[in-house]
């Protein structure tokens, strides 16, 4: 190694440096493992690089604000340029607020960088679990990394949320009241909770600063702490690939991280940053200027949380009038509150477990590297859809006012309609797409056994008129018939010869995932059809007859 | 991996060999750049053209923070915030566009597949692995000595309970903070944000008067926590369109009645009040209240009525309140009945 | 006028909400906006000539809604009393005469000339005191903007939302933008409370609480957001679908092209 290093010096400074760093850190060792390392390329893949790459621009920007932000609610008179505010009393933490935003220059991009990019990171998060969930890239062996992938999802929310209260405008003290609400309804601990967290009674002089600590250490801590394991699970398992000619379940096809990844996706890094600073640039976010200092008293039409809250304050809104007990033994039980909150929590309880609850339904517990495409598992895409239409509707529902002012419709009637959607739609879209599913998966094999409509009409010796169906190239057929069926199993008897609950639990599942089902053409079916139609066109009379 | 090596269960899943054969990869198509080296030289030409417009646009922003610095004039925030942010964004746009140009035209992109390795160790690995582990136990004697295991496990569970204690200080015991305001027999209605007392005269019928107690704008301390509980809404309706129960008939005043508020459901300010309907609208969840009918719910998630606060005239004409509230003002909690 | 009989059923004829939303609608009807701000009734007393052309128009557009003398029908209010703040209002907006029966009265396009409706608000104001068009000294929005700003969060920020671009109220009602309203049509709506919003008496907001109001709304007006395009000023809710549709959607373009080969 040492002679080697020697002769190498003369390579001037990149080797000299490769040098040393190797002989104190060992980087030709890394670079030997990982220099060349496959990844697959698509541009669905890319979806969680972008969370990535905001959450980077949220440190970035983020340590900006801390420079400025003071997370104080003792009170001043703003003296600054904002002429709306000039004298009004305010807390320390929102007049510095208005000064990152007035008086620093790039303050006010640099907010609005940061605003727009954790906006960004929870969105393209969410985006990319869908992708996930509907590629089944889930599956064995990653259903651990799916539920540190969820982790780092709540915990975009919470970095969201915490942050969405720091500036202690009208808005965010709005928002923290009706957190306080939620907080106060819980039966047994509610008061005490809220007591704890506020230091007293609401709104206090606590919570910004004790919200900021948590908003700038602890959750990005935690966020930084599960990136690295969601990656590193990332290296173990290597990236999965959808399938398609060459790819199989043991090996993975793409390109070499250098040169063609590095340079991809640092560019992309370099994108994600341009298109965040572009908006930032150009379109104003949470202007807190218009909503003057936290004040209890007032509240502005349009108080709504930033998106991805917006699901539980839909579910809020949705909840029907008069669900309070006020007198069971004696304790108030705010159903009003908590049946929202059980519905919402119970969503992401539910992302959070599927995979495991797909994997005993299946029982398979082979290596899954190549991904489903949505149509192959039915079933699955449907459950998707209805849980997206689900949570579509208790989103939506967070802004009902806006949408009876937009569509010129009563605001009542909306929320009428919202209800009955939160239970109808979500059933309806999973019936629509797992149709939609079948339709396309038997096309799917219509087209691998006979061709693609060519759109050209023969006429034949006797006289009929006959459509010419081409062949697939075998490189796009393969894609079409690269994938497993599932089908149900009976519920049977274990060793002590019972049926247990379990065993008829996991057939009724069964049943539900995979009773309609379509097989993938096999080997020698496609055989059997490729004879059939054969090279010339009189066979495709007999094709014609089908 | 080859999945006869282990015993991996396919479940449901059917298998069988009578498979489509996978035909490998694909065969790499040729780029004009991997033939023609006009269009090599193109591309490398505008790849080095974005790096370049990418110092161009960081110089930009450099520029314009010193060109166009920000006063009191609002509208120079907005030139400073946009001239800014556009030259780093084609600062940034343009190493992302270049790099990423390069890798696509430039770079080989013919795919190279890689073999995957199980992730289960092997069982040669796997053995070694039990052995560390049973060498360890019988070493430390974690399975064997099972009073040390035990009281180990003790101590593992107490030790962060102090620490659990440490922040009881976070805040008081809510105690009986959340029954009582600021409100008590005589105190006057007064204007928010002003605190100018309100005549019963001044309350014409169609009017809303945002109202905080007399003397909350004094308050050293806990002003914002006073005022939390303490907003009140008054206005006046025709004495006929108020449905007053019979113990309330004295808690309003001529037509003018006084209600908390802080919305019964998650504690918005509720305070939409439509003049001619008399309902009153939360903005955060649309909880509606119905003023003529002692504030009921008759849309929305909240589930108790608001409360009322009663009022009276002194002898000046001012409105004064006769009491606190009767009972807790806000959101529902627990011990609310208690 | 057919609204008018809408209204009456809910016994509610406030031209303050009104004035706010035709800020709106005049925007998208320049015509009517160059009519409806020139209408400024700062002329003199009106004469009795005045008074009586004002009845002739009442007659011919009017009186069948809210009848012969303006004594008020089952289809619509009585409007003695009401002042010719709340006429100078209603029709300078474009929202009198109603039109198609709604939750409430819409801005259309002005339907009379400044002239016009003054007399009609002469005539009104003939029959009994009541709110009068504001004098341009109560309207120069040379106020004080931060107390303007706070009594505007606490007395109009609900509806209106804190930046004045509007909000639901209940069974389709709702609270017009304020953006585009002039100093004139706000305090008018002040004063009269049109359809549900309610009546700011002076007690209530002063006189000068009122043109600090308005100072506070002209500034928002005249001062574009520093930090660019204000999306409606709607809040979370559009930054959120802002950021799906076009950041992220941006993004999943830049990716596609990242992904897809070179030729």
């Amino acid at each position: 190694m040492s002679t080697a290093s020697n002769t190498q010096k003369k390579g001037g400074f990149l080797a000299g440096t490769a040098n040393y760093l190797d002989e104190r850190v060992g980087v030709a060792g890394i670079l030997k493992e990982f220099g060349r390392k496959v990844f697959p390329d698509h541009w669905s893949f890319m979806l969680g690089e972008v969370a990535l790459y905001s959450f980077l621009v949220l440190l970035l920007s983020g340590t900006f604000l801390t420079f400025w932000f003071q997370p104080s609610m003792a009170v001043v008179e703003y003296n600054g340029v904002f002429a709306p505010l000039k004298g009004a009393e305010m807390s320390i933490a929102y007049a510095s607020t208005l000064d990152i935003s007035f008086e620093v220059r790039g303050g006010l991009l640099m907010r609005q960088v940061h605003h727009w990019s954790a906006l960004l990171f929870v969105a393209a998060a969410g985006l990319h679990m869908l992708r996930v969930f509907f590629t089944g890239a889930f599956r064995k062996p990653r259903e651990i990394n799916w539920v540190v992938g969820f982790a780092l999802f709540v915990l975009g929310m919470a970095a969201g949320f915490t942050g969405y209260s720091l500036p202690d405008d009208l808005l965010s003290g709005n928002g923290l009241r009706i957190i306080d609400g939620m907080i106060k309804g819980l039966p047994v601990i509610g008061a005490y909770t809220s007591s704890l967290l506020f230091g007293g009674e609401f709104p206090g002089e606590t919570i910004v600063a004790r919200l900021y600590g948590l908003h700038i250490l602890l959750v990005p801590a935690l966020i930084l702490i599960f990136i690295v394991i969601h990656l590193f699970m990332v290296v173990i398992h290597k990236h999965t690939h959808y399938s398609g000619p060459g790819r199989t379940d043991s090996n993975v096809v793409g390109y070499p991280l250098m040169p063609v990844y590095v340079a991809k996706a640092g560019g992309f890094f370099f994108l994600v940053f341009g298109v965040i600073m572009l908006v930032a640039a150009t379109f104003t976010i949470n202007p807190v200027w218009n909503y003057g200092g936290y004040d209890p008293s007032p509240v502005s039409a349009g108080t709504q949380p930033d998106w991805y809250i917006g699901f539980l304050d839909g579910a809020l809104r949705l909840a029907p009038s008069h669900l309070e007990v006020v007198d069971a033994f004696g304790f108030t039980w705010a159903f009003n509150i908590l049946l929202p909150m059980i519905v919402g929590v119970g969503l992401l309880a539910v992302v959070a477990v599927y995979p495991f609850i797909e994997g005993w339904v299946t029982g398979d517990k082979r290596e899954h590297h190549v991904l489903d495409r949505p149509r192959n598992a039915p079933v699955r895409t449907a459950i998707g859809a209805a849980g997206v239409t689900f949570y579509a509707v208790l989103w939506a529902g967070a802004s009902t006012d806006l949408i009876a002012t937009n569509f010129k419709t009563s605001l009542n009637q909306v929320l009428t309609t919202m209800q009955i959607s939160l239970f109808v739609l979500p059933v309806l879209a999973f019936w629509i797409t797992k149709r939609a599913c079948l339709a396309l998966q038997r096309k799917d094999r219509e087209i691998v056994l006979h061709g693609r409509e060519s759109g050209r009409i023969v006429r034949l010796p006797h006289g009929e008129y006959v459509e010419v169906h081409e062949p697939l190239e075998e490189f796009e057929l393969y894609k079409l018939v690269d994938f497993k069926a599932y089908q149900p199993t009976l519920a049977r008897p274990n060793a002590q010869g019972k049926i247990t609950i379990r065993a008829r639990i996991r057939a009724g599942l069964s049943r539900f995932f995979f009773e309609d089902r379509i097989m993938p053409v096999t080997g020698s079916e496609l055989e059997a059809a490729q004879h059939d139609h054969g090279p010339a066109i009189e066979s495709q009379e007999t094709k014609a007859l089908h | 991996m080859s999945d006869s090596e282990h015993d991996y269960g396919t479940g449901l899943a059917v298998v069988t060999d009578d498979v489509v054969k996978n035909p490998g990869i694909e065969p790499h198509r040729v780029r004009m750049t991997d033939k023609s080296v006009k269009h090599e030289n193109r591309a490398s030409r505008q790849v080095t053209a974005m790096f370049l417009a990418s110092i161009a646009g960081s110089a930009f922003a450099i520029y314009a923070y010193f060109a166009f610095p920000i006063t009191a004039e609002l509208l120079t925030v907005r030139v400073s915030t946009l001239l800014l942010g556009l030259g780093m964004t084609l600062g940034l746009f343009g190493i992302g566009f270049g790099a990423v140009h390069w890798a696509k035209t430039l770079m080989p992109d013919a795919e190279v597949a890689e073999d995957r390795h199980i992730t289960r160790g092997s069982e040669e690995v796997r053995a070694r692995a039990i052995e560390i582990i049973k060498l360890a136990d019988s070493e430390s004697g974690f399975s064997r000595r099972k009073l040390i295991r035990r009281s180990l496990y003790g101590a593992l569970a107490f030790f962060p309970l102090p620490a659990i204690m440490l922040f009881g200080d976070l805040g008081p015991n809510p105690a009986d903070t959340l029954r009582h305001t600021m409100w008590k027999a005589g105190t006057r209605l007064t204007k928010d944000p002003t605190g100018t007392p309100i005549k019963a005269s001044d309350v014409t019928v169609g009017s809303v008067f945002h109202v905080i107690p007399e003397g909350l704008s004094d308050l050293s301390e806990h002003k914002l926590e006073e005022k939390a509980k303490a907003a009140v809404l008054l206005v006046r309706l025709n004495p006929e369109d108020l449905k007053e129960a019979e113990d309330r008939k004295s808690w309003s005043y001529d037509g003018i009645v006084a209600y908390s508020k802080i919305c019964t459901h998650v504690g918005c300010p509720v305070a939409l009040y439509e003049q001619h309907t008399h309902h009153l609208l939360c903005p955060c969840h649309q909880s509606t209240f119905d003023v003529t009918e002692a504030c009921k719910v008759i849309f929305g998630p909240a589930s108790r009525p608001l409360p009322q606060l009663p009022i009276a005239v002194d002898s000046e004409g001012y409105l004064i309140a006769q009491s606190d509230f009767t009972e807790p003002v806000g959101p529902s909690f627990w011990e609310r009945k208690i | 006028m057919a609204i008018q009989k809408r209204k009456a059923k809910f016994n509610r004829r406030s031209p303050i909400a009104a004035a706010i939303v035709l800020a709106a609608g005049l925007l998208l009807s320049g015509g009517g906006y160059a009519i409806a701000s020139s209408a400024v009734a700062a002329e003199a007393a009106p004469n009795a000539a005045d008074i009586a052309e004002g009845h002739k128009l009442f007659l011919a557009n009017c009186a069948s809604c809210h009848g012969k003398n303006a004594e008020g029908t089952q289809n619509a209010p009585s409007l003695i009393g009401v002042g010719a703040a709340s006429v100078d209002f209603q029709v300078s907006t474009g929202r009198m005469p109603g039109a198609a029966s709604g939750p409430q009265l819409e801005v259309k396009p002005v339907q009379f000339n400044a002239s016009q409706t003054a007399k009609m608000a002469a005539y009104v104001a003939s029959l009994a005191p009541g709110p009068a068009i504001p004098d341009a000294s109560l309207i120069a929005a040379n106020g004080d903007s931060t107390r303007g700003g706070e009594l505007f969060r606490i007395n109009c920020a609900m509806c209106h939302n804190a930046a004045g671009a509007g909000g639901a109220l209940t069974q389709g009602k709702y609270a017009p933008n304020l953006m585009g309203a002039n100093p004139k049509e706000i305090y008018e709506a002040l004063i009269t409370g049109p359809q549900n919003m309610p009546v700011f008496n002076d007690a209530n907001l002063t006189p000068a609480d009122k043109n600090d109001v308005i100072t506070y709304l002209m500034f928002l007006e005249s001062n574009p957001s520093p930090g660019g395009n204000e999306l409606g000023n709607l809040g979370p809710v559009v930054e959120g679908l802002f950021v799906w549709l076009a950041v992220l959607g941006g993004i999943i373009g830049i990716t596609v092209w990242l992904g897809a080969k070179s030729n």
